[in-house]
């Protein structure tokens, strides 16, 4: 018989800092209404306080300091607060304060200045958060709509320019064809199944492939499309094409944001779906889980056309483009790794440290750009940043560490990323995958050593324009890198206490 | 009872029809058109699903329902896109709006 | 015929759960009304077509064969840019449309959920109504 349940049976504290931001992202959009067209500068600091708090409260969830919940799920399960919530939270609100930081000047001197980009930007932070945090395919879609739609509206920001549209376009129609994609997968799963929490599908699989079932193909096919249309969000390789243009069209503070935060979401989308969905999903004959073979391939063929195509570009938001790409496919070898047995939390706590990595590194990286962009969208070409090194020493510097970081080169943060993501992919006996991880990172020194040459050792004007929001956000990066690459075991610490509930 | 399978037919038909449109039309609202028609089927494979594997459970309807808010949301969004294109080109041929290549 | 040659065919494949003749056409007899009326429907309206194409006369001039404005003559384009507003009042009438549907079922079980259905729905309430303040805030209402 039905019984009404209470309110308290929901769970809400464990989804504390998801509410906080959901709550400070209604409020502000009501609150923004009543700031004159002028002082947009008070939304922008309301949008950081919200930031913060959340922020706050998602650290000392993560360092244990405040227990949120018991360990179960809120809101019946479908939303899980374990560490690996508050690891995924914390990189997707660190990620948000440095694009607000890096977006007011840029909004200002643009003509763009409207205060509902940053609503626009808490909410989809809250979609990634929620996709980190998701313990049923319901909530990994509801997440990706709710983190993918802002981006749609943030990457047509730029209302009368041509490109900003054809990107905010593209975009959509590219990313509603691979959510269309996802959701048939989740409804094949769900038919295989007949639940879509994970324990459930956990739990089923088992029972398929104990009792030999047929349905276990649509199953396998169900993950196919699943992975397919996660595999857009995070620019895996026969889904990348949207890519290069939307990155080239957006305006750079929303790219600074989305290339980070997408992936994000994506990644913590994938390894919720794989390792705490489908990690026993062994069919007979096989060592490790169906999906593997196939991931490792997918993520082989990224990093090759991602560090390949990034040689020929000149023009710096392609070149990060595809080297977005390329940073996809490291991470998927990680991904791939939670497909063997007891790697999988190893493989789990790699893609985090990968993340928050490359979150500091890559919003560093276009948070430069902005500085050396005109105020027409245009200057972004790599020609445009010869001689920066003496007129800007310092944000040349910067660029320095962040281009170093991306390649992998030891004391950066991006080293520390690819060491345990490589040391993952190794403990799984991916070798060939590994080798052309190792491979292609050496092939990607290259473009970026080019853009650290044209910086210090060519003549040109070397133009920029730095504001304090942005030097603070450059500096806040450039500093969490080099922090992160030179104590790695911070790294290892945040990644510490998350291991898979069922599985592995 | 109506097998399962004619049921599952039905919504990949329905799906790859949608598929076709989004790949082949010129017309970005015919596109977009293809995308409802892509998600409308997956609708038709959770309530069918639903039916027949788990019909005493709610949450093949639930989510039927999820997606059809989403899929609606996203329509808005996406001609609102189409809309602002248009008063820039004067026109919602896909394929001229063509400013970012290789 | 061609009902028998389907009963055939049926008999020859698995049934799926039919026994016999007698209740597949039970079944399908529930459907009897609605074919009727739609075959009645085709054929009313192809005959009046076709009997007035056949029968009536045809004299057509100049002025009998513009198209019908009630009376006007006709003037401009035959199709004309429609306003954007329109698109706006459709797509905000789509998205509380969308949520009057997750309405529905609870206006249902109501009764049954009692606080807990109207905590939780309440708050579901709240989320769209800040989006309704917005769009009225911002004149996102106004017709003109």
């Amino acid at each position: 018989m039905f019984t009404v349940p209470s309110l308290s049976d929901l769970n809400l504290a464990a989804t504390l800092p998801a509410t906080l931001l959901a709550l400070g992202a209604s409020v502000l959009l009501v609150l923004d209404l009543f700031v004159p067209k002028g002082r947009k500068a008070l939304t922008a600091w309301l949008a950081l306080a919200v930031l913060g708090v959340s922020l706050i409260v998602a650290l000392l969830s993560l360092g244990d300091v405040v227990d949120l919940g018991t360990g179960e799920g809120a809101f019946f399960g479908l939303y899980i607060a374990d560490s690996f919530t508050d690891a995924v939270s914390v990189i997707v609100l660190v990620t948000a304060m440095l694009g607000v930081a890096v977006a007011y000047n840029y909004l200002e001197r643009t003509g763009m200045q409207r205060g509902e980009y940053y609503v626009l930007l808490l909410f989809s932070a809250l979609g990634a958060m929620l996709m980190g945090a998701a313990g049923d395919l319901v909530t990994v879609f509801v997440a990706l709509e709710l983190l993918s739609i802002p981006l749609y509206i943030l990457s047509g920001f730029r209302w009368r320019d041509e490109g900003s549209e054809e990107s905010a376009l593209k975009y959509f129609i590219l990313g509603a064809f691979a959510s269309g994609f996802l959701v048939y997968g989740i409804a094949l799963i769900y038919g295989a199944t007949g639940t879509t929490a994970f324990g459930g599908i956990w739990a089923a699989t088992r029972d398929l492939l104990a009792a030999d079932a047929a349905t276990k193909y649509v199953l396998l096919l169900g993950a196919g499309m699943v992975l397919a249309g996660l595999g857009f969000k995070v620019a895996a390789v026969p889904f990348h094409m949207w890519t290069p243009d939307v990155y080239q069209g957006a305006p750079t503070s929303v790219v600074a944001y989305m290339s980070v935060a997408a992936k994000v979401g994506g990644f913590a989308a994938l390894v919720r779906v794989l390792a705490w969905g489908l990690p026993d999903f062994v069919l007979s004959g096989q060592s490790a889980a169906a999906w593997q073979s196939t991931v490792w391939l997918i993520a082989a063929l990224t990093m090759i056309l991602g560090n390949v195509v990034a040689v020929a570009q000149n023009n710096l938001k392609r070149l990060l483009a595809y080297s977005s790409i390329a940073h996809a496919g490291y991470i998927l070898i990680a991904v791939a790794a939670m497909g063997t047995a007891g790697v999988a939390n190893e493989a789990a706590r790699a893609v985090v440290i990968y993340l928050m990595a490359y979150a500091f590194t890559n919003v560093g990286a276009f948070a430069v750009i902005v500085a050396v962009e005109r105020d027409d969208g245009g200057h972004t070409d790599i020609d445009n940043v010869r001689g920066l090194a003496k007129e800007q020493p310092v944000l040349a510097a910067s660029m320095a560490v962040f281009m170093l970081s991306l390649a992998g080169v030891p004391l950066t943060a991006g080293f520390v990323g690819k060491w345990f993501v490589f040391k993952a992919g190794l403990a799984a006996d991916l070798v060939p995958v590994t080798v052309i991880g190792v491979l292609t990172s050496a092939i990607s020194a290259y473009y970026y050593l080019r853009v650290i040459w044209f910086m210090y050792f060519e003549e040109g004007e070397g133009k920029a324009q730095i504001a304090w929001p942005l030097a603070w956000g450059i500096s806040v990066a450039a500093i969490g890198t080099l922090i992160l690459g030179f104590f790695p075991y911070l790294l290892s610490d945040m990644a510490r206490g998350i291991a898979l509930a069922f599985g592995g | 009872m109506i097998p399962l399978w004619m049921y599952l037919v039905v919504a990949a038909g329905l799906f790859v029809i949608g598929m076709f449109g989004v790949l082949s039309r010129r017309n970005a609202i015919a596109i977009l058109m293809g995308i409802e028609l892509m998600l409308n089927a997956v609708n038709v494979n959770l309530v069918a699903f639903w039916r027949y594997q788990t019909p005493t459970k709610l949450s093949g309807q639930a989510f039927a329902a999820f997606v059809f808010a989403v899929a609606a949301a996203e329509a808005a969004v996406g001609l609102a896109l189409i809309i602002g294109i248009y008063r820039r080109k004067r026109s919602v041929i896909a394929d001229d709006v063509n400013l970012l290549k290789w | 015929m061609l009902i028998s040659r389907c009963l055939f065919r049926l008999e020859q494949a698995e049934l799926n759960g039919f026994h016999n003749k007698t209740e597949i056409l039970a079944v399908l007899s529930d459907f009897a009304p609605i074919a009727s009326l739609f075959a009645l429907s085709v054929l009313v309206g192809v005959m009046i077509l076709f009997m007035s194409r056949m029968l009536g006369p045809f004299r057509p001039t100049a002025r009998k064969l513009v198209p019908y404005e009630s009376g006007m003559r006709p003037y401009g384009d035959a199709i004309r840019r429609i306003p954007v507003k329109f698109y706006r009042v459709a797509v905000l009438f789509i998205l509380f449309d969308i949520e009057v549907i997750f309405f529905l079922p609870w206006a249902v079980v109501f009764r049954d959920l009692r606080l807990y259905g109207l905590a939780v729905m309440g708050f579901f309430f709240l989320v769209l109504t800040v989006g309704f303040v917005y769009e009225w805030m911002v004149g996102g209402l106004e017709w003109d």
